[in-house]
């Protein structure tokens, strides 16, 4: 079959043709792309575009190129699997319960560093330190914060007028949720008193660390990767047998995992719902009737107050390309760190700004006046004391324990299992989880 | 039967060369990767790979929650099939029944086939959902029921079965339709003559004259149901509550790409594949046999 060959051969030879002017630059003047991976969607997708746009405005060697690759589960696994094809991004955008992973891959430049390769300045220390901290080692910052937001208290101002409760005056702490969700109710206000999104790290992650108790050893695995988890003992299973009798009189309303309950709160049926601060831009636009904000409910002595903890997502400087792209990728998150730019983002998208700077221009600005609301995150998060158990959380694995957590949390609630028994199974299960991870991950 | 000669030696299997290429690249290839990898531990970014021989397997099988997954894969599949096959039989009856607009009645059945699975499972969402569904909200004023999936299993479970059994109605009601069609009308007439009534004729007639068809929708059902139900999980429970909708190919997604786990993923395709092929191969040797081709 010569004929065959030789037409197989010069096929071969116009595919590799192709191939070799596709890949070929367009032009030498061109500028510098950076590709930057996201999972930002709708109106802060929209943000996150016009962000970059202002970066790409402001200078003229580099071209940053937003791509939004699903949720963030989705955007973590795609750039794995570009990474692996040694087409990795720039720029990945990964969740906080990522942390672990990403530090640990080998397939990073920590910013800290890329920062010094660069010898660009920033200016570490102006950066708040619940959010620094959520994302450091020894001491330097591995990825840059993006959108970090914090869970807090949402209340219906009508239906607390309603029930004869003072408007301006959210519960402080659970004993009062208790009290004014049973008036609530009973006045006919709303038919139940509150519920919560994304429940384990508003309920179990976040609860622990604002009652100051440790959810994992090795300070919340911060100091190692044979860490255990604590959420079984007097505090989580008290936390969680208080909600579960709570159900019983609709106190309490339990609605699903990430943001699914948000509508009970919504649409009027819960009086007081526990999310994250970034919902106040969507709350603002989408609900129709007076509203505000408090910090988290506390369950007062014997327990200390400390602050709550971060969640969102930073970005993740990919390692392997060349120095040029480097110090592009480096000037753009220098850019987003800058007080402007934080003041920007927070006031578009209602995340947190980072720098103390750009907290204190807000406050200059009356921003914080304008909006209170914007303000109860910040202060739930830098005015209380910073402790061990309020860091963060530093654990591999850490998306698949949320989950375990989150799936026996539903257990308990369902009555399957006593709080104590789910509890138990969630530490159990998630410690098989963590000895895989640091069996995967030697070093 | 009538021999085929090819003058050129190369072209039969030029002609036979995209299927093969096909199968090797999109089935093959996969479920070796997927052999290759169960036996390996592997870190997030794959750039270490431990062999640890069936480690992974082994781990798998003394793992309660893993036998969860499996025992609600069966119910799963199993309620899946069995009101899917049912359901579009009826219907399929119904449909080849001497009606007006007959042809429009025909159509409408077989959309639900051309719904994507994870939209199917949205539509069920709004529908079904205990927050923001419009059947609770209705459901609320006449009972005090509540329909409330998120934290009932049992419920769940039943709703991820009649949301996947509703997507592939169509397909099977085509099948149904085409099957009944077929049945010639002097036989059903001679059994009439002979004075079965219509119970008889369907299950002395029509039920076996149909068991191919209905063979193969159970065994296509049945695997549906285990590979590509993915889709409804997804969208309306992801699992949960508690593990209660777990079955083993959205836990196999679950573990490999959001607990990055490729290792356990690995091998529970591996074990979900070989399950796939035991079953058919059963019902092909069992079940079978009790089919009549014409």
């Amino acid at each position: 079959m010569p004929r065959l060959t030789t037409t197989m051969r010069s096929a071969a030879w116009l595919c590799a043709l192709l191939v070799v002017l596709a890949v070929t630059p367009g032009s030498a003047l061109a500028k510098t792309e950076i590709q930057f991976w996201h999972a930002m969607t709708g109106q802060l997708g929209d943000a996150t575009n016009e962000l970059v746009k202002q970066f790409n405005d402001s200078q003229s060697e580099y071209e940053v190129k937003p791509l939004r690759k699903g949720t963030y589960p989705e955007t973590l696994t795609a750039a794995i699997a570009a990474y692996r094809q040694k087409q990795a991004p720039h720029i990945v955008q990964v969740f906080e319960v990522g942390t672990q992973t990403m530090m640990l891959s080998g397939a990073v430049n920590p910013v800290y560093q890329l920062m010094k390769e660069q010898e660009i300045a920033v200016e570490w220390k102006d950066f708040i330190a619940p959010v620094v901290g959520y994302y450091s080692k020894d001491g330097n910052l591995y990825s840059m914060p993006f959108n970090s937001s914090t869970p807090i208290l949402y209340y219906n101002k009508d239906a607390f007028q309603k029930a004869g409760l003072d408007p301006n005056k959210p519960p402080q702490t659970w004993k009062q949720v208790e009290d004014y969700s049973k008036k609530i109710i009973a006045s006919g206000a709303a038919k139940c008193g509150f519920t919560t999104g994304w429940p384990s790290w508003t309920m179990v992650e976040n609860m622990h660390a604002w009652h100051d108790q440790p959810f994992a050893t090795k300070r919340n695995g911060f100091d190692g990767l044979d860490a255990q988890l604590l959420i079984n003992k007097e505090f989580g299973v008290m936390h969680l047998s208080r909600l579960t009798a709570w159900q019983k009189d609709n106190i309490y309303s339990y609605g699903g995992r990430q943001g699914t309950a948000d509508p009970k709160f919504v649409n009027g049926e819960c009086a007081m719902h526990i999310q994250s601060s970034a919902l106040i831009g969507g709350f603002t636009r989408g609900v129709k009737f007076a509203w505000g904000t408090g910090q988290l409910p506390f369950w007062g002595p014997p327990y200390t107050k400390a602050t709550s903890i971060i969640g969102g997502a930073t970005l993740w400087v990919m390692k392997g390309k060349p120095a040029n792209e480097n110090r592009g990728t480096a000037k753009f998150l220098k850019f987003i760190s800058e007080p402007n730019q934080q003041m920007w983002w927070h006031v578009s998208t209602g995340y947190l700004a980072i720098s103390n700077t750009a907290v204190k221009n807000l406050e200059a600005g009356y921003h914080f006046k304008k909006f209170p609301d914007q303000y109860t995150a910040f202060a739930q998060l830098t005015k209380g004391k910073a402790t061990a158990n309020s860091q963060g959380i530093r654990l591999g694995n850490f998306v698949q324990i949320r989950d375990v957590i989150e799936g026996e949390m539903e257990n308990i609630f369902a009555g399957k299992k006593t709080a104590k028994q789910g509890l138990d199974d969630a530490v159990a299960k998630s410690n098989d989880i963590l000895k895989e991870f640091a069996a995967a991950n030697k070093q | 039967m009538q021999r085929t000669v090819f003058r050129n030696r190369w072209l039969p299997y030029l002609l036979v060369f995209p299927q093969v290429a096909v199968t090797l690249l999109f089935f093959f290839w996969p479920a070796f990767k997927s052999l290759q990898l169960s036996l390996y531990r592997v870190s997030a970014f794959g750039d270490s790979m431990t062999f640890v021989g069936l480690s992974n397997f082994t781990k798998l099988l003394s793992d309660p929650d893993y036998y969860r997954s499996v025992v609600n894969s069966f119910i799963f599949a199993g309620g899946v099939t069995v009101l899917s096959v049912t359901g579009s039989l009826v219907m399929a009856a119904l449909a080849t029944q001497k009606i007006r607009g007959l042809a429009a009645y025909r159509t409408f059945m077989l959309w639900p086939y051309g719904i994507a699975p994870p939209v199917a499972g949205i539509i069920f969402l709004f529908i079904f959902h205990p927050t923001y569904g419009i059947l609770p909200y209705f459901l609320s004023y006449v009972t005090t029921y509540e329909f409330n999936w998120l934290l009932k299993g049992w419920v769940a479970m039943m709703l991820v079965i009649v949301a996947t059994a509703w997507t592939h109605l169509g397909y099977n009601i085509a099948f149904y339709v085409a099957g009944l069609l077929a049945i010639p009308g002097s036989v059903l007439e001679a059994a009439d003559v002979d004075g079965a009534g219509p119970l008889r004729r369907f299950g002395s007639i029509i039920f076996p004259l149909i068991s191919p068809i209905t063979f193969y929708l159970i065994t296509l059902n049945m695997v549906f149901a285990f590979f590509e139900s993915f889709g409804v999980i997804d969208a309306v429970t992801k699992g949960g509550p508690g593990d209660a909708t777990m079955i083993m190919v959205y836990k196999l997604y679950k573990d490999g790409f959001i607990g990055l786990n490729l290792g356990s993923s690995g091998a529970q395709s591996v074990i979900l594949m070989a399950l796939v092929i035991g079953l058919t191969m059963l019902q092909f040797r069992y079940a079978e046999k009790k089919v009549t081709y014409r």
